[in-house]
């Protein structure tokens, strides 16, 4: 039997597949890749394997990295459900007749980060929490006008990064807000400063960089007119009243606690969500409900028109392509745990932070957590004699302690951000605390 | 060919029947003025939950279900092999802060990764930050404009042929720059209308080539050259690189930006909407300005430069999307070379014969040969029947396809944007065609009020977006949904 290739090309009348490439100028033309030539399935599975085994998991190395990510247990239910191919294999829904299962999922997943935030709408994504960040300052723009959006000085530089770059275009300069020494909550003295008539949002962070709760959302709310921005922990809002409550207008953070794992910082989940008020003004993909021809619940893309495909450059974002599948993940996660789940989880983190920062506390030359206050899970490690050389001590006995402070606020360059999500065992902490004491 | 999707009236998670809330005692935990009494989450049984995904995927379409040629997406088989690799403790159970020297293989897969793609792309420098292909346009402008005003020119024009991708308007407009959008003529770009736009104030041409008609540009080194005289950048919209591996490359065609979608060309699962990645990649000029930090190699091992005082900073937090680089990377050992060049064989081998059995049933409006996608018309069929392209989209339902591409590119009438992917035997094709050929001499009533065989019927989107209900919250304050 001839194969299919040789059948369609004498269809075509073609002699070879040259043919169809004869449009491609001689100028432009390559004979082949300069790259080797393809592998066996099985060999390049071992090659990537080994190549990967350089790598130090967490699970190898008690490991007590935050600032953004954080190792939580993902259930494994959650995994088989996002690893139903039906989902992962499919595109963006724009047939929404073939596409329902996944518009529900996702509509479940807008519902669900709304019940959390106290917000009206959600959309099904941006890319992570620095760019929801991002759209969030950009969005607060279109809202109101103002030329000045307000951000934390203790915030995690790179989303302060990736803010400057989403800014440009806007005419939106950022300013900071520094932070209260004793309680390391937003100064409000500082914030009352810098407030104008000119100020278009102002982004609050509960937990903040810190791993502090902020406490005067309601104060914050108070003093400005301007679109308030809360960027939120998904699991610490288990236990923590919405920015809904404080009347916040938009909700962002990184939602990769809610059943994605680290992967090396991607794909993550950027959660947006916001007022019914502001809906038409936000980016990215959102679903809605509605009915079918029959008159059935069915749900579907909608508000298109604020879109790239549609409006073109007046979109309200260029974003196209997001991160539905970790959403889909997220909607999964909050099922399987319920709220009972969630809030178990959340009180297990804030006591497991809350005991190591003690034990720690307890080693001469270490002060845990630095700032007083209730904490989520996480909180600044202190050592006055420097804590560089900590981390490198750490390190050569296979640990990997918190993220050291030190390009991230010169003051606490003696610093570090230390996470615990309730996953480390005991015999981790252990050696986390017995290398610490050989320090003192 | 029948189909008939399953249908399941499953509730919402939120009208489950939930278990009681439990008491978590937060009074030493949680400030007073914070702490939240309730969370509106239902507290469902593990089977029950598994269930209802698993009917909802039931529900849903993929590759993996069916035939897929939605135009411009490059729908392919998703490899099982990368699922069980980016699945590996090594992959998922790093965290992106953890020391050089504990993740010393990550670095290597895309050290490794950059040298590959600037390989293919014929470019010198990549960026794999980027996690879809906007963000990639979004990063290539910026180092467009970062290269403009390390020479002192300030530019803000940003000229679109009207085939474009609505991303790129849209990122230039993201960025506050002016659009100018040309004409096209008989599919192609009018050089004459190009270099009317181009001049000192031209940032930057973006250009998808082939075109989202799956035509390639021929005199695209006369719209380089053009371009380039009057001082400004080249952008390759990578979207369609999946026609022209092993045969010719940006670089090659002189652009001197270009952005990936690994979730199109290198098959990296699209997940329903995303993840995607969208690295970005450079020729040597604009490669001080890549955003930090660039990966790189010394006698110590592989690293992260930050040290880069050129660099425009960070379009995300991290690094990219690394569990998706790490199945492009494991896709392209597997295909290597010789297997990339024989992928865009088939593909624009596919997309031209689909066209060609196609003669009689649905115009193709331009000549000459296609790429890896083409774009029918069904004007002629809305005129004389009044069947329009939406109904032919769901008609296609009923038959378990996915429909192509509609109604885009505009400048064609009723669109049908076609790409079959090299992945597709001809039995498919066949098909697919012969469920078309069919489709059309229906009954206009059937089309219209197509699909049939689906989850549910024609969905009203126009209500969804009249009164639009984006969660439970909203819903239940405004009246009964069920």
């Amino acid at each position: 039997m001839p194969s299919d290739e040789d059948e369609m090309l004498r269809e075509m009348g073609l002699r070879s597949v040259d043919d169809l490439f004869a449009d491609i100028p001689a100028g432009v033309r390559i004979q082949k890749l300069d790259i080797p030539d393809g592998l066996p399935e099985d060999r390049v599975v071992a090659r990537v394997t080994s190549m990967l085994a350089a790598n130090r998991t967490v699970v190898d190395m008690p490991t007590f990295l935050g600032g953004g990510l954080y190792d939580h247990f993902v259930p494994a239910s959650v995994r088989a459900i996002v690893s139903r191919s039906e989902f992962y294999t499919s595109y963006t829904p724009y047939q929404p007749e073939i596409s329902q299962g996944l518009l529900q999922a996702l509509w479940e997943y807008q519902s669900l980060i709304c019940e959390l935030t106290g917000m009206d709408a959600a959309n099904t994504s941006v890319y992570d929490g620095s760019t929801a960040l991002g759209e969030a300052a950009r969005m607060a723009h279109r809202i109101h006008g103002g030329r000045i959006f307000l951000i934390p000085r203790a915030l995690r530089h790179n989303r302060r990064a990736v803010l400057a770059n989403y800014v440009l275009g806007t005419g939106i300069e950022v300013r900071e807000v520094d932070y209260d020494r004793e309680s390391a909550l937003l100064d409000l003295s500082k914030l009352k400063a810098a407030l104008s008539p000119d100020v278009c949002g102002v982004y609050v962070e509960n937990p903040n960089f810190f791993g502090r709760f902020e406490e005067q959302l309601e104060e914050i709310r108070a003093m400005t007119n301007g679109v308030l921005v809360v960027g939120v922990n998904p699991i610490a809002q288990a236990v923590v009243r919405p920015p809904g409550d404080f009347g916040a207008d938009i909700v962002v953070g990184e939602g990769q606690p809610l059943g994605t794992q680290m992967n090396f910082g991607g794909p993550l989940l950027g959660i947006f969500a916001c007022r019914q008020s502001h809906i038409r003004k936000m980016p990215g993909r959102v679903i809605g409900l509605t009915r079918d021809a029959k008159g059935h619940r069915a749900f579907c893309m909608t508000l298109q028109t604020r879109e790239q495909h549609i409006r073109r450059e007046k979109a309200m974002s260029n974003i196209c392509t997001n991160e539905s599948l970790l959403a889909v993940g997220a909607a999964a996660y909050m099922a399987v745990l319920g709220s009972n789940g969630l809030r178990r989880v959340a009180a297990e983190n804030i006591r497991r932070a809350r005991e190591l920062a003690k034990a720690i506390d307890a080693i001469a030359g270490f002060e845990a957590p630095l700032f007083h206050g209730a904490h989520f899970n996480e909180f600044v490690v202190r050592r006055k004699k420097g804590y560089a050389a900590v981390h490198r001590a750490l390190l050569e006995k296979g640990i990997h302690g918190g993220l050291p402070l030190t390009r991230q606020l010169p003051e606490l360059s003696d610093a570090a951000l230390f996470a615990t999500t309730g996953r480390h065992t005991p015999e981790a902490i252990g050696r986390l605390l017995g290398a610490l004491e050989a320090l003192r | 060919m029948n189909f008939r999707q399953a249908y399941w009236d499953e509730p919402l998670l939120m009208e489950k029947r939930s278990a009681p809330d439990t008491d978590v005692d937060l009074a030493d935990l949680v400030p007073a003025k914070i702490r939240r009494q309730h969370l509106a989450i239902p507290n469902l049984s593990e089977h029950d939950v598994v269930r209802h995904f698993t009917r909802l995927s039931q529900m849903n379409f993929g590759i993996d279900t069916g035939f897929y040629p939605l135009g411009s997406c490059t729908m392919k088989f998703n490899p099982k092999f990368t699922e069980e690799l980016a699945a590996l403790p090594t992959v998922t159970r790093i965290h992106p802060d953890q020391d050089e020297s504990t993740v010393q293989g990550a670095l290597r897969l895309l050290y490794e990764l950059q040298g590959l793609l600037a390989q293919i792309a014929g470019m010198d420098a990549i960026t794999l930050q980027p996690a879809a292909g906007a963000q990639g346009e979004y990063t290539g402008l910026l180092l467009a404009q970062a290269y403009h005003r390390e020479r002192g020119e300030e530019r803000h024009e940003v000229i679109i042929p009207d085939t474009a991708h609505g991303t790129n308007p849209a990122s230039a407009g993201m960025l506050g720059f002016d659009l100018i959008e040309i004409p096209s003529k008989d599919g192609r770009v009018d050089l004459k209308a190009l270099e009317a736009a181009a001049g000192p104030k031209t940032l930057a041409l973006m250009l998808t080539n082939p075109n989202t008609l799956g035509i390639f540009e021929e005199h695209v080194l006369d719209i380089a050259q053009i371009v380039h005289d009057a001082g400004g950048l080249l952008y390759y919209d990578g979207a369609n690189f999946n026609a022209i591996l092993g045969r010719t490359s940006p670089g090659n065609m002189n652009f001197d930006i270009v952005h990936f979608n690994l979730h199109k060309t290198f098959t990296t699962p699209h997940g329903g909407g995303g993840p995607g990645a969208g690295p970005v990649g450079v020729k040597k000029p604009l490669e001080p300005f890549l955003p930090v930090p660039v990966i790189g190699l010394n006698g110590r091992g592989y690293h992260l430069n930050y040290d880069r005082p050129k660099s425009i900073g960070k379009v995300r937090a991290w690094y990219g999307n690394f569990a998706l680089l790490v199945r492009a990377y494991a896709y392209i050992l597997r295909m290597g070379g010789d297997g990339l060049k024989e992928v865009s064989e088939r593909a624009v081998l596919n997309a031209n014969y689909i066209r060609h059995r196609l003669t009689g049933v649905l115009d193709v409006p331009f000549g000459g040969l296609r790429k890896h996608e083409f774009v029918a018309s069904a004007a002629k069929l809305a005129a004389e029947k009044g069947v329009r392209t939406v109904d032919l989209a769901k008609r296609l339902m009923d038959f378990g396809y996915h429909p192509p591409t509609v109604y885009f590119p505009h400048l064609v009438e009723e669109a049908l944007m076609v790409e079959p992917t090299e992945t597709e035997t001809k039995e498919t094709l066949d098909g697919f065609v012969d469920a078309l050929a069919k489709i059309v001499k229906e009954d206009p009533e059937t089309l219209h009020s197509a699909p049939h065989n689906t989850a549910v019927a024609r969905v009203d989107e126009v209500q969804a977006a009249r009164e639009p209900i984006l969660s439970w919250r909203t819903a239940k304050a405004r009246k009964p949904v069920s």
